[in-house]
């Protein structure tokens, strides 16, 4: 049966890390990369008669993310113990939302290569992450780090709604833009912000049950989001095709190898003994609380976009574009606020900083380049003061760090553009003068000749003449 | 000195009769000669209690000394303690020091009582006669062939003994009142939440609650006023302001409601206890309390609730015992699995691995509903039956433990009847009520005392009427001839 005949059918269970300064129940510090144990306090580590104290800024974010998917927010949500044993767990559970999560449903609209779709949200929960184990720096040993134990982590369930690789990646992408735009997350993905849970089935189009699924877990990159699914898919057509059944097991994606293979049975199958958390009372917040971050809630991408498209006239490519990213939509909206032409601010932004930032592997928050000054070259070009060109050299010097701005640039460059025309006109009559042979075949209709005249005003002028005056005194001395 | 109150210390350390470092060496000495045969502490500290004894005399002298300054205590060794060995009576923390204080060490050493060390207790508090101990069992000081009671069993035995003015302990089915009945004094279980848990090692989360041992009603004024309140690092302890306890202690019993739980006056009930509560209730009438009955039915279903609830709740407090971080872990593992098994196999006890795998089963999926849910269910309709018969009464009186204490060895076979040892205090711990237990007679030879249930933080109420019960009898003033 060929691959066309399966409908394939995904879920995502996204783990994102709350952008907070401290853990979820306990004071010590979420900054990362610290040295191995030494933002793990009492709490963190487990240590007898300790107990466990909700972080408010944790709850502000889960609150920001309902919102920010239309969620319902539950005014009353409940902490669980998962029960297991594992040596990155110190307390030998994990505090988690079980039945009574802070967030339910809601949805997001993705955008497909030629289409949206809805995917809907089943839940999103809060949760406490692990330690790490290190296998690697210790022979035949494990050594524990505890700093990530008691991170804040949001879980957003998705409904089994995606129906190919694509999809996936496109609502994982969509989520890491959201959680970022909300600053729920700083989404840095090298730093395990944000962990993708692939729930993996196949079924024959027009069934209606579905397919025994696998979960692939933890994968932490987009690119390897896509290639796990693949192989499952891939795999699981396999094993159908071949007559035999899909087990529903745990896998890991082993980058490697490019390839998924099951969790040693030991670390799945486990039953969890959830049962209320003792320690900390149902947590209760009230329309005060939610209606205080909604007020506050910032722009989405979607609606920036809209947003740009109409107020500064852009095609929807440069909309959608220059809101995908919120610091780059930031510095967009600076640019044209100083610079005072929308077009022509998205034309720069987009080819010239863009291009900078992409090729150097820059973060628009770290470019050298400030919106204001950006936003004054294209105030410049606009009145006509300088040329594109220039603007190109004076945006050159800026990212080099050899301008202090643009303006005493400018100036100290003697690089405004020549547009008076009792300068240029002198200038002019030499050249005519001086290149009769061309000014001959001109008017003997070898028009192309223009371009030679104006490019000798350019050299004579080092390129500040302004070229539409230039022209139009040409044309009138030669015409 | 020891005989006296912790008023009386306080108003001779006021005339200087004596300085802090004589009462506490005094207290330090009684340990040292008399505790052997007890086995009621598990840690001394009487060299830190001497040093911190001199540092408050000379603040003293200043006219600095913080409020109880000098008063000797000890702490049951579920109490984190920074410094000092925290064992919880088990070989799994024998090796255990912690690096803070609990909220309630840190509140009682910040007004200057004295730790003369910890007391011996049940392993992780799992057990009602003090016999559950690494640190072996502790002996009753009215009869050395007696259990003191537990799980604050040392705890319990040392006030009696007098080897400390008063004692922390912590009750989660009766391990406070239980102890103080059959030791002939006051043990106070104030309501859930009062008092902070953070600090006190876990065994049941939602009954676990830290109170008092003294020898009388108006020292638990006083250490409560000291203890209670709420701590932010404890999300359950109630955010409501503290009265003061002692003010209210003499206050007439004029016209208050008292009810006769009927549910405490069954078969198994030793008459010489029935007839000594009935006394206490003709004393109360004829100071002008109102005698009524009361029915709290759902109590029949207080014992399997409860050993529902708390097994299941240590199941999992239990869990970070694990040999990895800290405590006991086995010689040479060959592996993880190996680790986890011998090293809690070895480092617990029988009861509390009994414990262990009742919660772990109570919680598996498919059981979940039957067992936890129901138990839970029973637990809100103890509370309801209680806040009815609250509507009628203002406090509820019965006895404290159905007989005086029994012989070491007696029950440790039959698990049954020693589960049974907390049937009338195990009601009030999953309702979250405070209940106190006050010494009323004897029987055999041995203390027994009335246990009195207040209505949410009604603490006050509950000494109000202990207070009466003692400026009108002696038997809180009874110390074991040994002893006294």
């Amino acid at each position: 049966m060929p691959r066309a005949d399966w409908e394939v059918v995904i879920g995502l269970e996204i783990h994102v890390q709350l952008l907070t300064q401290s853990k979820i129940f306990s004071g010590a510090s979420t900054r990362f990369g610290a040295d191995p144990n030494t933002q793990a306090c009492a709490i963190d580590l487990g240590l007898p008669g300790v107990l466990p104290v909700v972080n408010e800024e944790v709850y502000k974010r889960a609150v920001t993310f309902g919102l920010g998917v239309g969620a319902n927010i539950n005014t009353r949500s409940v902490f669980d113990r998962k029960n297991y044993f594992y040596p990155d767990l110190p307390k030998g559970y994990q505090i988690t939302q079980l039945s009574d999560p802070i967030v339910e449903g809601g949805e997001v609209e993705i955008p497909l290569a030629d289409a949206t779709k809805i995917i809907r949200i089943t839940r999103a929960h809060l949760e406490e992450d692990a330690g790490k184990s290190l296998h690697e720096d210790f022979h035949g040993q494990t050594g524990i780090d505890l700093n990530r134990a008691g991170t804040p982590l949001l879980e957003i369930v998705s409904e089994p709604d995606m129906r190919s690789s694509a999809e996936a990646v496109a609502y994982a992408k969509y989520i890491h833009q959201l959680v970022t735009y909300l600053k729920v997350s700083d989404g840095e993905m090298s730093q395990g912000s944000l962990r993708c849970d692939a729930n993996v089935s196949i079924r024959q189009f027009g069934d209606n049950e579905l397919g025994t699924r696998t979960e692939t877990k933890n994968v932490n990159s987009f690119r390897f989001l896509e290639r796990a699914i693949e192989y499952e898919i891939e795999r699981q057509i396999g094993v159908l095709e071949s007559g035999g059944t899909v087990n529903q097991q745990t896998l890991l994606f082993d980058p490697d190898r490019g390839e998924t293979r099951p969790m040693r049975s030991k670390e799945t199958s486990r039953d969890y003994r959830y049962f209320p958390e003792p320690d900390l009372l149902p947590v209760e917040i009230d329309q005060a609380f939610i209606e205080a971050i909604r007020q506050n809630m910032p722009e989405l991408a979607p609606q920036k976009a809209r947003r740009f498209a109409e107020e500064y006239q852009l095609s929807d490519e440069d909309a959608r574009s220059l809101s995908a990213d919120s610091h780059l939509a930031d510095y967009y909206e600076k640019v044209v606020g100083v610079g005072k032409d929308s077009k022509l601010a998205a034309n720069w932004v987009r080819v010239e900083l863009l291009g900078q930032l992409n090729r150097k592997n820059i973060d628009i928050s770290e470019t050298p380049v400030d919106a204001k000054e950006l936003g004054y070259l294209i105030a410049r070009i606009k009145d006509g003061s300088i040329s594109g060109k220039i603007a190109k050299t004076v945006f050159e010097a800026l990212w080099e760090g050899e301008a202090e701005s643009a303006e005493s640039f400018i100036e100290a460059n003697g690089l405004v553009q020549v547009s008076d025309s009792s300068e240029l006109q002198p200038l002019i009559d030499s050249i005519i003068q001086n290149n009769p042979k061309q000014v001959e075949q001109f008017k003997a209709g070898k028009t192309k000749l223009m371009d030679f005249f104006v490019g000798q005003v350019m050299k004579e002028t080092q390129g500040k003449a302004n070229p539409k005056q230039v022209n139009e005194l040409l044309n009138k001395k030669l015409g | 000195m020891h005989e006296q109150s912790i008023s009386q210390m306080l108003d001779a350390l006021d005339r200087k009769e004596y300085s802090c470092e004589e009462l506490i060496t005094h207290h330090v000495d009684r340990i040292h000669q008399l505790d052997e045969q007890l086995n009621t502490f598990i840690t001394h500290t009487a060299e830190q209690a001497v040093t911190r004894a001199r540092v408050l005399d000379t603040a003293r002298a200043k006219g600095e000394a913080p409020p109880l300054a000098g008063i000797p205590i000890a702490h049951k060794d579920i109490f984190c303690t920074e410094g000092v060995k925290t064992s919880a009576g088990s070989h799994m923390l024998d090796n255990f020091t912690s690096p803070y204080d609990a909220t309630v060490v840190e509140k009682l050493q910040a007004v200057g009582a004295i730790s003369l060390g910890k007391t011996n207790m049940d392993e992780f508090a799992m057990g009602s006669s003090n016999e559950n101990s690494y640190y072996g069992a502790v002996k009753n000081p009215w009869s050395e062939t007696a259990v003191p009671g537990g799980s604050s069993g040392g705890s319990a035995a040392a006030v009696a003994a007098r080897l400390c003015a008063a004692a922390t302990g912590t009750d989660t089915g009766g391990s406070i009142r239980q102890p103080a009945s059959m030791c002939g004094i006051t043990g106070l279980k104030p309501t859930y939440g009062r008092v902070s848990r953070w600090g006190m090692i876990a065994y049941a989360s939602s009954l676990d609650q830290a109170g008092t041992l003294t020898r009388s009603a108006e020292d638990a004024a006083i250490l409560l006023n000291v203890m209670a309140g709420y701590d932010p690092k404890d999300s359950t302890s109630l955010f409501m302001d503290v009265p003061d306890y002692t003010q209210a202690l003499n206050k007439p019993i004029d016209g208050l409601r008292i009810g006769v739980c009927q549910e405490y006056f069954g078969q198994g009930l030793d008459p010489d206890i029935e007839s000594g509560i009935q006394l206490a209730l003709k004393m109360f009438e004829s100071a002008g309390a109102v005698i009524s009955d009361v029915t709290i039915p759902a109590s029949q279903h207080a014992i399997p609730a409860y050993y529902v609830i708390a097994p299941a709740e240590a199941s999992a407090n239990l869990s970070r015992y694990d040999g990895v971080r800290f405590g006991y872990r086995c010689e040479s593992p060959a592996d993880l699995a190996d680790l986890y098994q011998r090293s809690r196999n070895e480092g617990f006890g029988t009861e509390v691995k009994q414990r262990i795998m009742v919660g772990s089963f109570a919680l598996s999926a498919g059981y979940y509903d039957a067992y936890y849910r129901k138990a839970q269910q029973i637990r809100r309709l103890i509370k309801d039956d209680f806040l009815a018969a609250f509507k009628k009464v203002d406090l509820i009186i019965g006895p404290t433990t159905p007989t005086p204490a029994f012989k070491i060895g007696e029950k440790s076979e039959d698990q049954i009847s020693m589960y049974l040892q907390d049937i009338y205090t195990i009601t009030s711990n999953l309702a979250g009520l405070p209940a106190g237990s006050f010494p009323v007679g004897f029987s055999q030879g041995l203390p027994f005392g009335v246990q009195i249930i207040g209505n949410y933080l009604d603490e006050a109420r509950i000494l109000n009427l202990a207070h009466r019960l003692q400026l009108e009898t002696d038997w809180h003033k009874m110390s074991p001839e040994e002893f006294s």
